[in-house]
């Protein structure tokens, strides 16, 4: 008796299409998306940007700069990419920073005056030694750990002479050919040492408060991108969730049009005197206006709940908000015309719409993600929506800065009305 | 002779449907088959014909939701999907095109808007509607809670939310019981005294002979015959009288002896036509003769089922 269910259970699936993408495609689609952004594959492993600025043009700031670059996991810019074929000059500080604000790069590296002449110091030395400047953009948590780290790193490796020569320095200071006098000064030296290692037993506030401290070189980092906002990611995750659940909502709601098809209603509209086009965009502007009331939503419950900036960036919110929407709307109306019918739209959807929101940034931030899988991204409503609303909510920009993601979202929601429409055809007459 | 062009002429005075040569193929399938009709002002035409008949495509066809492959229609002398001609067009689908979630008044509401009403034009409109419809009391009520009877009510009533010049009714009582037919038909019979020109398909005999001024018998997308009630069975059956037989047995010798005495056989049925009551005997005798066992015979003036079997040789409800 289990064979026969079996059996009927089995030529079901089979000649349920959507049912069948869900158990397979969908499984195989995803596995695949997220082995390629968690680096399956070692040619695939991101690298980190870094923008480096050489104030000092030393030897030992050059040399510095070479060490960096050999590092197989950044990827180091002393300028921008050439614009027409015109090589563009070195950053300095204030493009660098600029640069992090715009989000060409999370980091970037600031070497100063002075720092050949005194690259490496330890001890007393620490107090007159230059530091490094580090600018970064705290929405990415992980990349200006990975370059403080390597920053030391690569000063030790980097340059041994350097290093040989600063630890003669200080022998030759503290220990001056070990006379009695200098053993006297080792033993002071070493009590003192004792003295601090035991103070700093006590707590970790000095330590704290002097990252630098016992480190080869000196580094300050500083926020330039999101220093004041009291919850850094949050409104890119509003983005994020936002736009994905606006694509099921849309996608549902263009459902309707499959719904009246079903029903015999669509025929009843269509004689009269409302036309295709007239009932397309109707639906349109109601999958829009549900988008739209969407994303309200989303964005005053994290400005109430997670203290999300709103209220300074509304006018950004609503550009970026509203082209969003026409292209959620348009691409519910292309998804049910498409379908045939109310069964096979659940399915596709959820199909279309995972994998979108994967690529796309919804689900991962596609800064952590490999290159090409970012370019990827770039083939979807929600990285352009995303990229937008980061823009606003956590660049700061004007709304003047916003015209890319708006270009794109309102040509790629005018792209898809145009689909919708041709494929809507076959309910106009038959 | 010159023609006066159509502007000129007032619309009353324009024949409410025209049809002329009316071809639809699905693929292999002649949906509609060279159809040519007319129906005349205030006029109530029943198309009878069996499911499959192609009723539902001539339908379709009028209301401009098929592109006729050949043939013009007109409506009061406008192309069948002009703007003109949906406003002078109600139609009745045979699906129930309603939205569930809306109550009566908000479906009545959308489907005016849809027509251009606006306002009060569109208030009395439903309120007429609601009340034609005998659903006043209900009006706030969701469709999906509404019984059977009543939501065909309601889908005949958004389909006359216009008040338009001609209403086309596609099987406006499948799956309705008795007692909600009987007023379907109260309500049809209102809009035939208002003057109203009506197409009412159906494939029950008893409507079309209620209901229907003329009656076009369609069949295989043809029109095979067309004519009122007793035109249609006196063509058919003169002044004949019908004889129904049902055999006990039924086999192929059965048929060949009903063909061979001038009957129509189907399904273990026969009819025959005679001129006088007194051939039933002998037609009882004959049976006997060939070794046939009559189990039921009976004889009835001709109807609309008859001459439908008379001209197709198939029951109508096949």
């Amino acid at each position: 008796m289990i064979f026969p269910i079996v059996r009927t259970a089995l030529i079901g699936l089979r000649r349920d299409r959507g049912a069948l993408a869900l158990s397979f495609i969908l499984p195989i689609a995803f596995f695949t998306i997220f082995a390629v952004i968690f680096g399956g594959r070692r040619d695939t492993t991101p690298k980190v940007s870094l923008m480096v600025v050489d104030e000092d043009h030393s030897v030992a700031s050059e040399r510095l700069i070479q060490g960096i670059e050999r590092e197989g996991s950044l990827s180091v810019k002393k300028r921008p990419a050439p614009k027409q074929g015109v090589e563009q000059p070195d950053y300095t500080a204030a493009t660098a920073e600029a640069a992090v604000k715009a989000g060409t790069a999370p980091v970037a590296l600031i070497i100063p005056h002075g720092f050949g002449k005194n690259p490496i110091s330890f001890g007393r030395a620490e107090q007159d030694r230059p530091t490094i400047q580090l600018l970064k953009d705290s929405s990415d948590m992980v990349a200006p750990q990975v370059i403080a780290g390597l920053l030391q790193k690569v000063a030790m490796t980097s340059m041994p002479d350097i290093m040989a020569e600063q630890g003669s320095k200080y022998m030759d200071e503290y220990a001056g050919g070990f006379t009695p006098e200098q053993r006297k000064r080792i033993e002071a030296g070493l009590e003192a040492l004792r003295r601090r290692e035991s103070a700093e037993s006590g707590g970790q506030q000095t330590a704290a408060a002097d990252p630098n401290r016992g480190m080869p070189i000196a580094v300050t980092s500083r926020d330039v991108v999101g220093e004041n906002k009291d919850n850094p990611m949050v409104s890119f995750y509003a983005a994020a969730i936002g736009v994905m659940f606006l694509l099921f909502t849309a996608s549902s709601a263009g459902g309707s049009l499959l719904d009246e098809a079903e029903s015999g209603t669509l025929d009843r509209v269509l004689s009269s005197r409302v036309t295709m086009g007239t009932l397309l965009a109707g639906k349109l502007c109601f999958c829009s206006l549900l988008a739209f009331s969407q994303l309200v939503l989303m964005f005053i419950w994290a400005w109430l709940v997670f203290k999300l900036d709103f209220i300074p960036h509304i006018p950004g919110f609503v550009v970026m908000g509203l082209s969003t929407a026409f292209a959620v709307g348009a691409f519910g109306m292309v998804l049910a015309s498409i379908c045939r019918t109310r069964a096979q739209l659940g399915p596709l959807a959820t199909l279309v719409i995972l994998i979108m929101s994967s690529i796309g940034g919804s689900m991962f931030p596609r800064f952590l993600m490999p290159e090409a899988m970012q370019k990827a991204g770039l083939l979807t409503i929600n990285a352009w929506a995303i990229d937008g609303f980061t823009k606003v909510f956590w660049r700061d920009e004007p709304v003047s800065h916003l015209w890319p993601q708006v270009l794109v979202l309102l040509g790629v929601g005018v792209v898809l009305c145009a689909i919708a429409r041709r494929l809507a055809r076959r309910w106009e007459y038959s | 002779m010159a023609s006066a062009p159509v502007d000129s002429i007032p619309s009353s005075l324009l024949l409410p449907l025209r049809i002329e040569g009316l071809v639809k193929r699905f693929g292999e399938l002649t949906a509609v088959n060279g159809v040519t009709l007319e129906l005349k002002s205030g006029e109530c035409l029943g198309l009878l014909g069996p499911n499959g008949a192609g009723k539902s495509t001539l339908i379709r066809s009028i209301v401009g939701r098929v592109i006729p492959d050949a043939g013009t229609v007109s409506i009061f002398g406008e192309r069948a999907d002009s703007a003109g001609a949906r406003m002078a067009l109600g139609w009745v689908p045979q699906e129930l095109a309603l939205y569930p979630k809306l109550t009566c008044r908000e479906n009545l509401e959308s489907f005016g808007e849809y027509h251009g009403l606006r306002r009060g034009a569109l208030r009395t409109a439903v309120a007429w509607c609601l009340d034609w419809a005998a659903l006043t009391d209900r009006a706030q009520e969701p469709v999906k809670n509404l019984s059977g009877g009543m939501k065909r009510r309601l889908n005949m009533a958004a389909g006359l939310i216009h008040r338009p010049k001609l209403i086309l009714m596609d099987e406006p009582t499948v799956g309705v019981d008795p007692q909600s037919r009987n007023r379907i038909f109260e309500m049809i019979e209102k809009l035939r005294d208002e003057g109203i020109s009506m197409i009412y398909t159906t494939h029950y005999m008893e409507e079309a002979e209620r209901l229907c001024d003329r009656i076009a018998i369609i069949d295989h997308g043809r029109i095979i015959a067309l004519g009122t009630r007793d035109e249609l069975v006196r063509n058919a059956f003169a002044s004949r009288s019908e004889v129904l037989a049902r055999f006990a047995n039924v086999d192929d010798s059965v048929a060949a002896w009903v063909k061979q005495r001038g009957g129509l056989y189907d399904n273990g049925m026969a009819q025959f036509t005679i001129e006088h009551a007194s051939e039933i005997a002998g037609l009882l005798d004959a049976a006997t003769k060939a070794g046939h066992e009559l189990a039921d015979i009976s004889l009835r003036k001709p109807n609309l089922e008859s001459v439908f079997l008379h001209l197709t040789g198939r029951e109508l409800r096949d």
